[in-house]
């Protein structure tokens, strides 16, 4: 028998850690910083997957975030200059309306979540951990198909965007 | 007591890796031995890169320390644990400090999952070839960390010119590793598996390594992936990183002492596992060569005596250079290290005759030996080639490596579904 | 030939201003190379400004290894100044010698005897050899296959064997005396040299085995650090970097000195100017030095090795530029003399410190590595470069 992956544990450990490196992203100056905070927080994310048996998810989440996209963040941040970055003001004088905004967010969930419960569906029994990927591939090139081909089109249109914005002689 | 003994035996007769068979002793127990196999294993091969390459450049290579240089690699181990530990005054200390951690962290996880033999794996994970790219993905960010950290320009630039080179070669290897999960789907089932076990079961059953699959696919995805895996270990001729003659040593040149040693590590060790998973992939794995051609019980048993064999062999060259040693009396403490060093050799020789043994070991013996051969590739690949310039290094990236798999994976999807297709044709002519 | 004016590089500004500029490569990244670096062959500080990995610009800041020889050459004898000359391109040695003691020859109006002449060829064109081999290494280990360097080494062995065994000396040799020789060739000399010819012939296949069809070798050359004909003349780039860019011009061809004239050997020459070029052209200069030792090593003459020259030299008054082709370029000899027995003033024209000044006008608009390697092809010496 295998032991249970998802125990509580866990969950409120990834969760600390997704929490921490979420404040640290928006309160660190070193842009650097940020960005390996922001790094914890997606691992932590690719570890709730997990909990949630869906390694394949997890997976993706690895390569493709960690992995890909914030080697390219760092990439960028590394050449632009940190000094600069490093001198100017975290806050600026709009602080207050944003604090209202997320508190006013922080309250609209909140009170969906106590009025709305009933809404939730009841938690299912998980997906046998095995075929989590062949589920993924079917459900992509089958119910989902249309939609992901749009979003691998969307894809396509924004790399050609970026390179012609980069770019100006081709 | 006896429950724990008996938990620990019940695996024993299993068929299933410790992580499958949720057995935390034996788990434990196949952890130490991969971690150490793997420090032996690249003790070992720092020494053989040296001795090998030192032959191939008509030079000797480590003669002193030991006898033909065979302590020179714990000598540079003691080495570089004493030597002071610099940090540059302006660096980043935290991350500084973290690169060399999340390198070695990487580079030593994903064997996690890297299949010696069907048993002999610490797990076997559902997603298996995927976890060991991504995770091999994330040394990356040490690098990056490292040349970012030192707040200097020539590891700056190295970390630039790796991640860089990391990232655009991940895209060609997951081409060519995707055309090998396409193969495995050619069963009665129709699906494929991306478990490290599942890959090897299913050249199994089919008969074939998929390097020779739909002959020449699976050949052009396995060319394209010891291309790519070259280049993901940032080694000759893909060496621009850490290119010595332009940028010093790269990202790490301003590393010293432990951490440095780490960086070394972790290169050699990822090495290591990117071998692992071109053989996992498409040299069949721990499954010995010519299985068709040379089938049935008496080719089982010579095969089986081939590790032992092996091990004899290198026993008896050791004893051939103890008697050429110089018979100078200074000389006597090395002849005898030497010679006790081929019977050790031998000795594990005899042990590995030994029925059971021999039949628990079998796997491992293969797996690394198709290890092995690519080690040395690495290293005839450093004795041979120049060093290719950034631009042309992208341009093979991604104007002939990328393409190139993009075709291969159609072709191959186009291949193995050639009955339905062929079926499909037919019923749209007929109607 | 080209009025040097029209040649001047173009300015930084104005190669800024024409550079495709992106967004992300608006910082601009100064880099200095050297005077430690590992690519640099010696002492040579490069200054680079870089566009991400592009060059700019390039600024040699040189004379780490300043001896002031020309000024200690006006309180020496000319006799004693003979072995300093070495001290200067210390991989060609014997070529210095060479050149320093005909441009004595001239001044004074003697010639070596026959003989001399003869062991003097064999041993230049065998240095010539040496520092080919030497470059040959030390370039291919810039670009990365450090196997060439080991080969090359092993080789070149035989040569400073050759060299020990005639004057004591392997790399700062001393080899000849204004006039002649001081040694006869030593016993078994003609067969060392003609093994050594044997010897290396096949080894030089060997590195082309290696390299010239080596594809990263080629893509890695081609098309790096060109440089016109019309450049090199007007930059006064000589030698195999001349003769890659097309220029049939070779020191011992155009003004025959020694006893060249007696020699059947070839030009080589390119045609694009590229770092490949001069690869090919350095591979058969070998080939054709080999020719000139076998020529050379069959009829060597019997007779004196030393001209009549008196004990202490007073050259009479007057002035003197004798060059010769070393194996990096034109090596010249500019003597003033007051008539005493030291000379006034001595002005050397290194190879090395002029084919320098080509190497910004080569790396603009190429890649860090193609510096490296740029640098690698120049082949030069930071000895000759700062004197």
């Amino acid at each position: 028998m295998n032991p249970p992956v998802a125990t509580t544990f866990f969950f409120y450990l990834l969760a600390a850690i997704m929490l921490i490196g979420g404040v640290f992203v928006i309160t660190r100056k070193n842009a650097v910083h940020s960005a390996l905070a922001l790094i914890a927080t997606l691992l932590a994310q690719a570890g709730i997957y997990l909990m949630l048996y869906a390694p394949f998810v997890a997976g993706v989440q690895i390569i493709l975030y960690a992995g890909g996209i914030m080697v390219l963040f760092l990439f960028v941040i590394m050449l632009i200059s940190i000094e600069r970055s490093l001198k100017e003001r975290m806050l600026n004088r709009q602080w207050v309306v944003g604090g209202l905004a997320a508190l006013a967010l922080g309250a609209l969930f909140i009170s969906v979540y106590v009025k709305g419960k009933n809404l939730f569906p009841t938690p299912k029994v998980p997906v046998f951990e095995t075929n989590n990927t062949q589920t993924v591939g079917n459900l992509l090139y089958g119910q989902y198909m249309f939609p992901f081909e749009i979003a691998s089109l969307l894809l396509l249109v924004a790399i050609i965007g970026a390179v012609v914005m980069a770019k100006k002689r081709i | 007591m006896g429950a724990l003994l008996q938990y620990i035996q019940s695996y024993l007769s299993s068929d299933k890796t410790p992580g499958a068979a949720g057995n935390f002793f034996w788990a434990t127990v196949y952890i130490l031995l991969v971690f150490l196999g793997l420090s032996v294993a690249v003790i070992a091969m720092n020494w053989l890169e040296r001795k090998i390459l030192a032959h191939m450049q008509v030079r000797l290579g480590p003669m002193r320390v030991g006898p033909h240089g065979l302590l020179q690699p714990i000598a540079d181990a003691i080495k570089l644990l004493l030597k002071e530990d610099i940090m540059p005054a302006e660096a980043d200390g935290l991350v500084f400090w973290t690169a060399p951690l999340i390198v070695v962290l990487a580079a030593f996880t994903v064997f996690v999952v890297v299949p010696f033999g069907p048993a002999h794996a610490i797990t076997d994970m559902n997603i298996g070839i995927l976890f060991m790219l991504g995770v091999s993905s994330l040394s990356v960010l040490g690098i990056v960390m490292a040349g970012w950290a030192s707040n200097s320009h020539y590891p700056l630039m190295g970390a630039l010119r790796s991640s860089a080179q990391m990232v655009s070669y991940e895209v060609a290897m997951g081409l060519a590793v995707v055309s090998v999960i396409i193969m495995t789907s050619l069963n009665d089932q129709g699906t494929g598996t991306l478990s490290m076990i599942g890959i090897v079961q299913s050249q199994m059953a089919q008969g074939e390594w998929f390097v020779f699959k739909f002959f020449p696919l699976g050949l052009i995805g396995f060319a394209i992936f010891a291309i790519a895996m070259v280049a993901e270990t940032n080694r000759a001729p893909f060496d621009l990183p850490e290119a010595e003659s332009e940028l010093t040593a790269g990202f790490h040149t301003e590393y010293s002492g432990f951490r440095w040693s780490l960086f070394f590590l972790a290169e050699y060790s990822a090495m290591i596992a990117v071998s692992s998973i071109a053989v996992t992939l498409w040299l069949g794995g721990w499954l010995r060569p010519f299985p068709n051609w040379l089938h049935g019980a008496t080719w089982d048993l010579i095969f089986s005596l081939v590790p032992g064999i092996t091990f004899l062999l290198l026993g008896a060259i050791t004893f051939f250079n103890v008697v050429r040693m110089p018979k100078h009396p200074l000389f006597k403490i090395q002849t005898i290290g030497l010679a006790g060093f081929g019977a050790v050799l031998g000795l594990i020789g005899l042990l590995l005759f030994l029925p059971p043994v021999r039949d628990r070991v079998g796997d491992i013996f293969w797996f690394s030996a198709k290890v092995a051969g690519f080690m040395y590739l690495y290293i005839w690949y450093r004795g041979t080639f120049p060093r290719y310039r950034f631009d042309q290094l992208m341009k093979v990236g991604w104007k002939v490596l990328l393409p190139t798999g993009l075709g291969l994976l159609i072709l191959t999807a186009g291949v193995g579904m050639r009955t339905e297709i062929w079926k499909a044709i037919q019923g749209a002519t007929q109607r | 030939m080209t009025d040097p004016k029209t040649l001047s590089p173009p300015s930084l500004e104005t190669h800024v201003a024409a550079h495709d500029k992106t967004f992300l490569d608006a910082n601009e990244l100064v880099i200095n190379m050297g005077p430690q670096h590992p690519a640099t062959h010696g002492v040579l500080r490069v200054i680079l400004r870089l566009d991400g990995e592009k060059v700019l610009g390039l600024e040699c800041v040189i004379g780490y290894l300043h001896r002031g020889v020309e000024k200690i050459a006006e309180n020496r004898t000319y006799t004693m100044f003979n072995p300093y000359v070495d001290r200067m391109d210390y991989v060609a040695a014997v070529s210095n010698g060479l050149g320093y003691c005909e441009a004595v020859e001239k001044l004074l109006s003697v010639e070596a005897p026959p003989r001399a002449q003869y062991i003097r060829v064999i041993l230049t064109e065998l240095n010539r050899i040496a520092s080919h081999q030497l470059w040959l290494g030390t370039h291919a280990l810039d670009i990365g296959a450090i196997t060439p360097l080991f080969y090359t080494f092993r080789d070149r062995e035989e040569i400073l064997k050759i060299f020990e065994k005639y004057c004591g000396a392997r790399l700062t040799t001393h080899a000849f005396r204004i006039g002649g020789l001081q040694y006869e060739a030593y016993d078994g000399f003609e067969k060392d040299v003609k093994d050594f010819v044997k010897f290396v012939r096949p080894k030089i296949d060997e590195y082309e085995e290696l390299l010239t069809t080596n594809r990263i070798w080629v893509e890695r050359t081609k098309k790096v650090g060109v440089i016109s004909s019309k450049d090199c003349i007007a930059l006064g780039v000589t030698g195999p970097v001349l003769r890659a860019s097309g220029v049939k011009w070779d020191i011992r061809k155009a003004l025959p000195y020694a006893n060249y004239k007696n020699f059947d050997f070839e030009i080589p020459t390119g045609q694009n100017g590229d770092t490949y070029d001069r690869y090919i052209v350095r591979m058969i200069e070998m080939r054709q030095s080999l020719r000139i030792i076998e020529q050379a090593v069959g009829g060597i003459p019997e007779g004196p090795v030393m001209a009549k020259v008196p004990k202490v030299m007073k050259p009479p008054v007057g002035e003197v530029y004798h060059s010769i082709e070393a194996p990096k370029g034109e090596l010249g000899y500019f003597i003033v003399s007051d008539g005493s027995t030291q000379p006034y003033r001595i002005r050397v024209r290194p190879p090395s410190f002029v084919n320098l000044q080509a190497l910004d006008l080569m790396c603009r608009g190429q890649l860090v590595a193609d510096v490296i390697a740029v640098i690698g092809t120049l082949d030069i010496v930071l000895g000759e470069v700062d004197r």
